[in-house]
């Protein structure tokens, strides 16, 4: 039997995607079912007094749904419990929810949303992160002595500083968020139906929104239209409001958010700023790093600290600094609670450290390959956490394969060239690492679960909380079984992510979905097929079914175990942050317009170590995928706050690329096997998000001579930064 | 809210007739639609004109090219007609939105709804373009830069219908471009959209700019000055004092005043400088 | 979905969706994309945005690729509608599924029909089916997944092999 270990299968939700056959949330019929809505504040920060009700409308004809009526805690579960379920008294962001609708039609729905007026006293709002004192989470990482290596630079030594800042980013995934919640069937049990990430992070928050066990609560996964974290923590948000309209109103409900909603209210990237002094030797060793890092939270805790930890664990960059201090804080304004999306912290700290060393490379004179080439972490070199690195350290085989693919250390970078016309052409690296999985003693604590049934026909059924949202985990787990079982893959069938059926395997985040709910997958297979393997029979199904029919166990459920040595000490921010990390480099191309400063980046090389590729078309796939949201964010998506509203909250005014701003993407997979991984894999998700930025602001600058800081680096700061150099130059 | 779907003229016109100033025409629907879907327009009627067929024609005359007000963008792509008379309008056509919206807006809405980033109204403007607007009461005929009167406002009558544009037929050496900045490669509403005809010795200059101002504007000044000195530096000058004086862009959440003066100008200057080179000139 | 849409009092109308007609009494401005998803649970066309920005909702009317989001229904009477459901589009289904070039699938059906259309109009145009001209064509069409690659590389894919 061919192995299914680096050879694709068939997606199994392929064909119906194809079809138009697949079922997302929306396209569920539900015949009774009312609709549901939000009364939200149209202030930052204020006190709710109450309601004013229209007398005229008639109330008896929708389900009205405030803090009170709920039958629990008014708690969003997640790290922190600061937010509410529905405001109850203190209003901390711009559309924040302060009470439900549910009624019949759309059109009484309307109406109702139009009859209601909260009653708010306002307060004064804060909007900037440097005068917020709130902080949600603080992290110091500190290696060796940066202040001895300050206050005694050797001879020839350069510091290089800066200070730079991402700007926060919409996940705009193409399906919005939504959900069918049903009123309490006769066992008291609610069911939720939504578009959705983590089953059973939703789970938790129905349990404590209603003061239920978790049987009660009943969370299905729909087919999903994408989520990149921005459906990791919300769906616990929306699933609650709906189930609490569908228990008011004792009737299913749909709660589906049209664009410009989910646009306004749901979370978004982190927006940061990073200020970097770094030290480098003459000969471009890196010597001594500070960097700070802010991050602006928004108006409740959500996930910030894990974002920060995130932020801060990579903000080193993947290079050996013999001395290292890095600061961060997230802290709480009154913008709309920031969260999840792909990269998690780390796409605004790589962005930093990767500019700091372009700025280097030019004041040392070093070509910007070599300064990495230099500096790059290898195998028994130790982090800044004080890690040592042991298993699959990709650093040199990816930057070994981006100069094959892109000859970039050949590149004359940052050298004036003569060119006329209208365009100047760029070409600029980053290279970087992340780690995969949850950081230190996370997966420990998860403990995340998977199920594996024989069935009477002799197929196996996976039953896992991680959850299909087209990064490929039905196409995934079909091979993983399969190859852990020996059989084929139409042998496998993959139960649907329902909080009934299947076991928490933990959230669907943080590159984690192959490399450890992967191997614990992995584990049971080979523990089952051990048990049937000395049933009689020639073929699987045979002896599978001989197994069953003697009284044999076919369910196994296995749980992860951390690899043996993975040591962290959360007090100390000191130790193992990740068991092991990806590492990759990408060279982006762009031609920038003279007069009007647009960029288009017109090819992207990317070399990626993701210690083995299961489903290469999976894997290159999210590198081409990611690689697009960051080259986005790179400098075409713009998300701003006025007054602490998005500005962007339509999808004619928030930008993503089309097929026409997209590169062609050159990938190049390198294969650093990772032995605590499934068959030797690691986590691929979110890593492509790190390195965009950084290389297309590098080929910027290679183009134009200018240091962008900012981003997205849009036509408009482009401008403003090359009348500014041409000021200095005057001068 | 009533709908009337008109399957000749005569029927949408006796709507509108006995219409109130709510009413709307709806003909490719990729501004109405959008705008009750926001919220931002209620009419108390619609007036369905997409299947009366006399509005929709590409047709040479003796005085250029007339094009009934449903041509859709995608008409104009596939209209060799069109192509010969009137280029920089195909050039437009291809930039609005993308291939869908294409198959839908028509050169009358583009022009009726006359938001300040119309991609198509610019080029109208610069092309000298006349529309012909019909009611019951009869026709009339107007310059475009006369029709389009403010942010999002015309000096149609709400009983009128915009029926046809005509193109009046372009001089032999005429240098005509066209370009817009979107906020992105394609489906982007314009950061600024420049179109402009001129002779080969910087005669006869029509120079409209969109999404600088409340509505497109033309840029007489500069047009006066060109005619008076062609040459490069003469354009620089000339440019340089136009943005100066004759625009007031504005900010908004696609870009900010001094992006959109500084790059209307490098802009101007590069189609200008293009654009009579190819002229029989001496610099 | 917004009321405004469903305001005006209905009329009888016929459709002809994919192949077969359909007698339906609907308010006249009711979106199509409305009237295919909910009147006639064909739930294959999505709705991403509302606005005509996104391109999920792409139909083809009389082999035009229209946004049924954007488009009343009282418009589309006595024309030929195709959805992703129809036939025709047996090829691109294919070749979308050997190049990975579906990942969530939320964009699939309308980067599916909109292939179609650009194919046909490759064929009428006698024009040759490019990378680039893939891309001009699928513009409107949005993919937060893909990246663009696998997409654009089943369409030309398509494109070549013959009918769709």
């Amino acid at each position: 039997m061919q192995s299914n270990i680096g050879r694709d299968v068939a997606r199994p939700d392929g064909p119906a995607k194809v079809e138009g056959r697949a079922v997302y949330v929306a396209d569920l019929s539900v015949p009774g079912a009312w609709f549901g809505g939000t009364v939200r504040s149209n202030v930052a920060r204020g006190v709710l007094l109450g309601f004013e009700r229209d007398p005229t409308f008639d109330w008896s004809r929708v389900a009205f749904v405030t803090a009170k009526d709920i039958p629990g805690e008014n708690v969003q579960a997640l790290i922190v419990d600061d937010q509410p379920v529905l405001a109850a008294h203190a209003i901390e962001h711009f559309g924040e929810p302060l009470a439900l609708i549910a009624a019949q039609d759309e059109a009484t729905l309307e109406r109702a949303l139009a009859a209601v007026r909260p009653r708010i006293e306002e307060c004064t709002p804060n909007f900037d992160p440097e005068l917020s004192t709130r902080v949600f989470k603080s992290i110091r990482i500190e290696k060796g002595d940066i202040d001895a290596v300050f206050d005694a630079l050797p001879v020839g030594a350069r510091i290089v500083e800066g200070v730079y800042r991402t700007d926060s980013q919409e996940q705009l995934y193409v399906e919005t968020q939504g959900f069918v919640a049903f009123p309490p069937d006769e066992t008291g049990t609610i069911k939720v139906l939504g578009s959705l990430q983590c089953p059973h992070y939703v789970q938790k928050a129905l349990v404590r929104c209603f003061g239920i066990l978790p049987e009660k609560a009943r969370v299905v996964q729909m087919e999903t239209g994408g989520g990149f974290g921005g459906k990791e923590e919300y769906p616990s948000v929306l699933a609650c409001h709906a189930a609490l309209l569908a228990s008011a109103a004792r009737r299913p409900v749909r709660m589906i958010y049209d664009r410009h909603e989910d646009l306004a209210v749901t979370p978004k990237r982190h927006p940061g700023r990073v200020k970097i002094r770094a030290a480098f030797a003459a000969d471009g060793t890196c010597l001594a790093l500070d960097a700070d890092v802010l991050f602006d939270g928004g108006a409740y805790t959500t996930l910030s600290p894990v974002v920060l930890s995130r932020g801060t664990l990579h903000a080193s960059g993947p290079y050996r600094w013999p001395n290292a201090r890095i600061t961060g804080r997230v802290v709480a304004t009154n913008h709309v609670p920031y969260g999840a999306f792909r990269g998690f912290g780390a796409p605004q700290t790589c962005f930093a450290i990767e500019r700091v060393m372009d700025r280097a490379a030019r004041a040392l004179e070093i070509h910007p390959y070599a300064l990495r080439r230099k500096n790059a972490l290898v195998a028994g070199d130790t982090t800044a956490t004080g890690q040592r690195l042991e298993w699959s350290v990709g650093s040199m085989e990816v930057l070994d394969a981006i100069a094959r693919s892109s000859a970039f250390d050949r590149h004359p970078w940052g050298v004036a060239r003569q060119e006329t016309g209208a365009k100047r052409r760029g070409f600029g690296l980053s290279f970087f690492f992340h780690g995969a999985g949850f950081t230190g003693s996370g997966e420990a604590l998860l403990k995340g679960r998977v199920r594996v049934d024989l069935l009477a026909d002799g197929r196996v059924e996976v039953l896992a909380g991680s959850t299909e949202i087209g990064q490929g985990t039905n196409a995934l787990f079909t091979a993983i079984a399969s190859e852990a079982l020996e059989v084929g893959a139409l042998d496998i069938v993959l139960a649907t992510p329902d909080t009934a059926r299947v076991p928490d395997s933990g959230p669907t985040v943080a590159s984690r979905t192959c490399m450890v709910v992967g191997s614990v997958l992995a584990s049971a297979c080979r523990t089952l097929r051990e048990r049937v393997a000395s049933s009689a029979g020639t073929t699987w199904r045979e002896r599978a079914r001989t197994f069953l029919l003697a009284g044999g166990d076919g369910s196994v459920t296995e749980t992860y175990a951390s690899p043996a040595g993975v040591r962290w000490d959360d007090a100390t921010y000191t130790g193992d942050a990740y068991p092991v990390f990806g590492w990759a480099a990408d060279v982006a191309e762009v031609v920038v317009d003279v007069d009007t400063c647009e960029v288009d980046v017109v090819r992207f090389f990317t070399a990626v170590d993701v210690g083995r590729a299961l489903q290469p078309r999976l894997v290159q796939g999210q590198i081409e995928g990611g690689s697009l949201q960051a080259t986005g964010w790179a400098h075409l998506e713009v998300v701003t706050t006025k007054d602490g509203r998005f500005e962007q909250d339509r999808l004619a005014t928030c930008i993503v690329p089309t097929t026409l701003d997209a590169p062609r993407f050159e990938v190049t997979l390198v294969e650093v096997p990772y032995p605590h991984g499934p068959f030797g894999a690691k986590g691929v998700g979110e890593m492509p998000m790190d390195g965009g930025a950084p290389a297309v602001l590098s080929a910027i600058e290679d183009a134009l001579g200018i240091h962008a800081t900012h981003v997205p680096a849009t036509p408009e700061r482009i401008l403003a930064l090359l009348e500014k150099s041409h000021e200095v130059a005057a001068r | 809210m009533r709908v009337v779907i008109a399957r000749d003229l005569a029927t949408a016109l006796a709507a509108l007739g006995s219409s109130g100033p709510n009413a709307r025409i709806l003909a490719g629907g990729t501004d109405l639609v959008v705008e009750m879907e926001s919220g931002r327009t209620r009419p108390d009627l619609v007036v369905d004109v997409g299947r009366v067929t006399a509005l929709r024609y590409v047709r040479e005359t003796d005085s250029g090219l007339e094009l009934g007000a449903g041509t859709t963008c995608t008409d104009l792509l596939r209209s060799p007609v069109a192509h010969r008379h009137a280029d920089v309008l195909i050039e437009a056509a291809r930039e609005v939105g993308a291939v869908q919206i294409q198959n839908r807006a028509t050169i009358g809405g583009n022009l009726a709804t006359a938001s300040p980033a119309a991609d198509l109204v610019p080029v109208l403007f610069a092309l000298g373009a006349r529309v012909r607007l019909t009611s019951r009461r009869g026709s009339r005929e107007i310059a475009v830069e006369h029709f389009v009167s403010g942010y999002r406002t015309t000096v149609r009558e709400h009983d009128e219908i915009v029926e046809a544009v005509m193109i009046p037929r372009r001089p032999r050496a005429e240098c005509r471009a066209f370009r817009k900045v979107g906020t992105r490669r394609a489906q982007s509403i314009s950061k600024l959209v420049i179109a402009l005809a001129v002779g080969p010795r910087g005669e006869d200059a029509r120079i409209a700019v969109g999404s600088v101002a409340e509505r497109t504007v033309r840029l007489p000044a500069l047009e006066a000055a060109l005619a008076r000195d062609p040459s490069r530096s003469g354009i620089e000058a000339a440019v340089a004092r136009s943005i100066q004086d004759e625009i007031r862009p504005r900010e908004d959440v696609r870009s900010t005043v001094e992006y959109r003066r500084t790059v209307l100008g490098r802009l101007l200057v590069r189609m200008l400088r293009e654009a009579l080179v190819t002229g029989d000139l001496t610099p | 979905m917004k009321p405004i849409f469903n305001e005006a009092d209905p009329i009888e109308l016929v459709l002809r969706v994919n192949g077969t007609a359909r007698t339906l009494r609907v308010p006249p401005m009711r979106r199509l994309l409305d009237v295919l998803r909910d009147d006639l649970g064909l739930t294959g066309s999505k709705e991403g945005c509302g606005e005509g920005e996104c391109g999920a909702c792409t139909v083809l009317v009389d082999g035009d690729a229209i946004l049924s989001c954007l488009t009343p229904v009282c418009q589309a009477e006595d024309a030929a509608i195709t959805t992703v459901e129809g036939a025709g589009f047996d090829t691109v289904r294919r070749e979308f599924l050997e190049h990975g070039g579906a990942q969530c699938g939320i964009c699939t059906p309308g980067m599916i029909v909109m292939t179609r259309a650009w194919i046909d109009a490759c064929r009428r145009d006698g024009v040759e089916p490019t990378e680039d001209g893939a891309r001009i064509a699928l513009a409107g069409n949005l993919c937060r997944c893909t990246g663009y690659g696998a997409i654009v590389a089943a369409a030309l894919a398509a494109a070549r092999e013959g009918s769709a």
